[in-house]
């Protein structure tokens, strides 16, 4: 650094060099200031609401607010399908002073095992502090009432109510309702490809079976949203608009729960099915497949041991037997000998010997009566009444299995009846064009013969087998099967009123059956009236004394081949291969108020009559009497109804606060 | 209307008794009021952050007004061995300084806290305006060499902590001395060249990497939005959405729900534009240049060369804190943590700021003392 030295200054050059070099400088801040100017003014007024609507999206969060699910009665208003408040412990970190000695304390209290509180531990590191994390699922009663005593020693935590699924009949109704369970990434994909993702963003279970999958879109109402602002945490600071869910609408079904009850008791311990319908509507008054098993189980997510447990039952409880494809047996007969008229190759009058057994022409196969010395001469209401082997195989050879396998289609037989549930199996309708595709083997005279006591290839479900009675009693008119009557939409209005419409559901009305002779019909129908009134003749049994005027059919179908000359008996047979039981029957026989098909799989001995006609006389018991189910029950189904009354009184209490 | 002239004119010499500049004063307590409300509405809308504020901003026009007194050529007797005690303590700071947000800028007192490079930011301009003041005006190329080196000491020891916008500003206010004293354009062409050609020299070996990222980020922003990019492009979206009249003061949705970063301090400007719009940009800006305009009036006017080059570096580094941190709020600039000159949140850099306004009307207000 230079010593200070004297120079000479021209103060005024060195002034104006200065202020020039200040100008300069001047004009550099001038311009400087008009870039950042200029860049602002591009991002407030050129981009203004690009960045609005950036700020928005930062700021404003829609939350989804899941719809309540509808719920379903039966036909009389009685709850089947509810949802009820679950509650579970559940803890904002944020809110708990010391968060291990709380939790500690808590645990203490109601019992809150070890693994618990590490998973819940473990959950709390990887949420925000402000986010609720659950501490223990589905607190009993008892833990609900200890914990609300002790509730002001826990700030933070609290008892976290959210709707579940509950179906009060539990096993009663399975098989009908099915049941709601989480939806799963199969679930979500399938939402998600019909475009209804977005609907569920909120909801956590959907229908997986029966009624609750088939009308899952009626039930589960629309989403509503709230309009939120939050923080950058993601805290909602104040709710800026809210669009109320829509509910589900309510379903009122055709079923009748006592009736219901009654199948199931005349079932019990028995592997097999019944369905009760009115053949005026197509309605199923009742419809139940035993063993059965509890939805609730699976509303809650049913364990693996559980799961395993009724996946490997021998008794096969996840079936529904009502909608799978039984052996028919003879209680297609009153069908074929319809067939036979319309077609012409038989009268009324025509009349068979029967021997005991029936043999074709130049084959060596007998086939067997099931009455070893045979029934003599039969015509066809004898045929029909103690249901004459005989007199079949020798209708069936003279069909042809074209013929009957076309009439039959005509009733249903072999294909989806179009009920409202979605596990129903089309069953077998066999044909020669069925077994070309299904074994590529042409057609046996002898299967025809089969064929002609409903066995060989044929199965048809109980719920196919009251399809094709209805059209039988009806002449001809067709019904849908269906569970459901009416559904209730509950809509607030914009005072919050809530106004409710009950729709009833019109079902198509279906192309008739039409016959060439319309007293073909009555010659079918009187015979199965005669078939139960009768004395001696095959379903007299079961309904001896009714108070009604019952008609039906009974069969009893082989389960496994018996070899020529083999003799069956029930006791010695393994009890998967003995017999199945079936029953058919109609009442009133003028203007038939109900229909009923019985299946009872492996039966001990005695067939249709003794094993499946009861069952179908205590269905019809129940319809006609005064519901006798109210006052002459056991003391378990008196508690059952006991609930039931409850279920009344809570739905008309919501009534009467709707109606406010 | 005559005698209300030379009643301005007793007042005028009334201030000018207290060495106090009335139009940088009021300019100065405008744009301070201005950011109490701000601070505010940034920091939460608590009280007692603009009470600590105002504490601080008490405090610094209290050290302006003291410095005020100082008459300004005496600075100059200091100006070495100052300048060399800050070297010495900048040294200091990089053995045995305090570490502090991942930056060694403390020199622990055992008393109180010490931020060496905040008094660099005086002397510097002191020291290379003296040292050029020293000859005659316009500066010789020789002179030139000397001051660079001088600036460059700092610099560099400073940008090593690493505080990269002080550097800056310290590099700034000495250059702009060596402009405004005459350097030659032919220089000044070759520096920028010679500059440009030490970019990648700076990047590659004396940059950090978390400045790195800063730069990348500034580039394109929206390439990493959550993380590095994140306070860039809240800022953005702050500002754009105010629009021309802004959501209002306490109404800025980005601000006031947490998603603008370093509200209060380095980003407040977002929060102002998002609240107050582009009518408050234009009037927020229009008081900078008031300022500027001010102390660039100070500096022509003032008596001599060494306080002419110090008034005219003080106030156009003063510019520099607002061109880069507007620049940098609105992602014209990449981030550098240059606080909003007299309107953020923060006591350091107030205090070193006003000083720096105190020398400036000490030069404004002295000059009749002196021949």
């Amino acid at each position: 650094m230079s010593p200070r030295r004297i120079i000479i200054r021209n103060h005024s050059a060195e002034a104006n060099l200065f202020a020039r070099r200040t100008f300069i400088a001047f004009v550099g801040v001038l311009s400087l200031l008009l870039i950042l100017f200029s860049n602002i003014y591009l991002l407030q007024v050129d981009s203004f609401e690009k960045y609005q609507t950036r700020s928005n999206s930062n700021r404003i969060k829609l939350l989804p607010v899941a719809p309540n699910r509808g719920l379903i009665y039966d036909r009389n208003g009685i709850i089947l399908a509810d949802n009820k408040p679950v509650y579970s412990l559940a803890v904002i970190p944020e809110e708990v002073d010391s968060l291990e000695a709380n939790i500690q304390e808590i645990s203490k209290l109601l019992d809150i095992s070890v693994d618990r509180q590490e998973k819940f531990f473990k959950a709390a590191k990887g949420k925000r502090r402000f986010k609720q994390i659950e501490l223990l699922p589905r607190l009993s009663e008892q833990q609900v009432a200890l914990f609300s005593v002790n509730q002001h020693k826990f700030p933070g935590i609290f008892v976290d109510a959210r709707l579940k699924r509950y179906y009060p009949f539990s096993e009663l109704t399975t098989h009908n309702l099915g049941y709601v369970a989480r939806i799963n990434r199969k679930d979500a994909n399938k939402l998600k490809q019909q475009g209804k993702f977005e609907n569920y963003a909120a909801t956590h279970g959907i229908g997986k079976l029966g009624i609750e999958k088939y009308y899952e879109e009626l039930l589960h109402g629309t989403i509503g949203h709230q309009e939120v602002e939050i923080n950058n945490q993601g805290r909602i600071i104040r709710t800026l608009n809210y669009t109320p869910p829509v509910q589900g609408k309510d379903l009122t079904l055709t079923l009748d729960i006592e009736l219901q009850m009654i199948a199931k008791r005349a079932l019990s311990g028995k592997r097999g099915a019944v369905v009760a319908m009115n053949p005026r509507t197509g309605g199923i008054l009742a419809m139940y497949s035993n063993p059965s098993y509890d939805g609730n189980l699976f509303v809650h997510g049913i364990s693996s041991k559980n799961y395993k447990k009724l996946l490997n039952s021998k008794d096969l409880p996840l079936i529904n037997r009502a909608v799978q494809g039984y052996p028919p047996a003879s209680t297609v007969k009153p069908f074929l000998a319809l067939t036979g008229l319309e077609e012409q190759v038989i009268t009324a009058s025509t009349k068979i010997w029967d021997p005991g057994w029936y043999q074709l022409e130049g084959l060596p196969n007998k086939y067997r009566d099931w009455k070893k010395w045979g029934h003599g001469w039969v015509n066809l209401t004898k045929a029909i009444e103690q249901s004459c082997n005989i007199y079949f195989f020798d209708l069936a050879f003279k069909l042809g299995i074209t013929k009957i396998s076309t009439m039959m289609e005509r009733f249903g037989f072999g294909d989806y009846t179009g009920i409202d549930i979605h596990e129903e199996s089309r069953a077998i309708m066999p044909s020669v064009a069925w077994k070309r595709d299904r074994y590529n083997k042409s057609w046996y005279t002898g299967e025809t013969l089969s064929v002609g006591i409903g066995q060989s290839y044929w199965t048809v479900t109980p719920l196919q087998l009251t399809q094709a009675i209805t059209t039988l009693v009806n002449h001809g008119e067709r019904k849908v099967p269906h569970f459901l009557k009416a559904t209730k939409e509950i809509a607030k209005d914009e005072e919050g009123v809530s106004q409710s419409t009950l729709e009833e559901v019109i079902y198509e009305e279906q192309a008739p059956l039409v016959l060439k002779q319309e007293k073909h019909w009555d010659l079918v129908l009187e015979a199965m009236h005669n078939t139960v009134q009768k004395f001696g003749a095959t379903a007299h049994a079961p309904f001896k004394g009714a108070k009604y005027d019952a008609a039906g059919k009974t069969g009893s179908a082989q389960v496994a081949r018996i070899k020529q000359n083999e003799k069956y008996d029930a006791g010695t047979t393994q009890e998967n291969k003995r017999d199945n039981a079936m029953f058919i029957a109609f009442a009133p026989y003028k203007n038939p108020e109900i229909v009923v098909a019985v299946a009872i799989e492996n039966v001990a001995k005695g067939g249709g009559g003794t094993n499946a006609g009861p069952v179908a006389r205590q269905i019809m018991d129940q319809y006609f009497g005064n519901r006798e189910i109210t006052s002459s029950m056991d003391s378990s189904s008196s508690q059952l109804n006991a609930k039931t009354l409850q279920h009344m009184h809570q739905s008309q209490l919501a009534q009467t606060q709707e109606s406010d | 209307m005559r005698s209300s002239g030379q009643d301005q004119q007793q007042v005028r010499s009334i201030w000018q008794k207290l060495h106090i500049d009335l139009p940088l004063l009021l300019g100065i307590l405008s744009l301070m009021a201005l950011g109490l409300f701000i601070v505010f509405s940034a920091g939460g809308q608590s009280i007692d952050i603009v009470y600590r504020q105002a504490i601080r901003l008490g405090i610094a026009i209290v050290v302006m007004l003291a410095i005020a007194q100082i008459p300004p050529l005496s600075y100059q007797k200091w100006a070495v061995p100052v300048f060399v005690l800050g070297l010495l303590m900048l040294v200091a700071v990089l053995l045995f300084g305090h570490v502090g947000k991942g930056a060694q800028r403390w020199l622990d007192l055992g008393f109180m806290k010490f931020q060496p490079s905040e008094i660099m930011k005086l002397i510097v301009p002191i020291m290379i305006a003296w040292f050029i003041s020293q000859d005659n005006l316009p500066v010789k190329i020789s002179t030139i060499v000397w001051a660079f080196i001088l600036v460059l000491i700092p610099t560099l020891l400073i940008a090593k902590q690493p505080d990269l916008g002080t550097s800056l500003l310290i590099a700034s206010s000495g250059i702009f001395v060596i402009f405004l004293a005459g350097a030659s354009w032919k220089l000044i062409g070759v520096c920028v060249g010679l500059g440009s050609a030490f970019a990648p020299v700076l990047w590659m070996f004396l940059m950090k990497d978390y400045q790195r990222q800063r730069v990348m980020t500034f580039l394109n922003p929206e390439q990493d939005p959550l993380g590095s990019g994140y306070h860039i492009i809240q800022s953005k979206i702050a500002i754009g959405s105010g629009g021309v009249n802004g959501k209002g003061w306490l109404q800025g949705t980005q601000s006031q729900l947490e998603f603008l970063p370093e509200r209060h301090t380095d980003f407040i400007f977002a929060v102002f534009s998002e609240e107050f719009g582009l009518m408050g940009v234009g009037v927020l800006l229009s008081v900078y240049l008031f300022i500027i305009m001010r102390g660039l009036w100070i500096a022509v006017n003032a008596q001599n060369a060494f306080t002419k080059l110090l008034a005219g570096s003080i106030t156009l580094t003063f510019f520099v804190y607002v061109f880069v941190n507007i620049g940098m709020v609105s992602g014209l600039l990449p981030v550098v943590g240059v606080p909003l000159p007299l309107v953020s949140y923060g006591g350091t850099s107030m205090v070193t700021l006003l000083a720096g306004f105190g020398m400036l009307m000490a030069i404004s207000t002295h000059r009749r003392f002196h021949t």
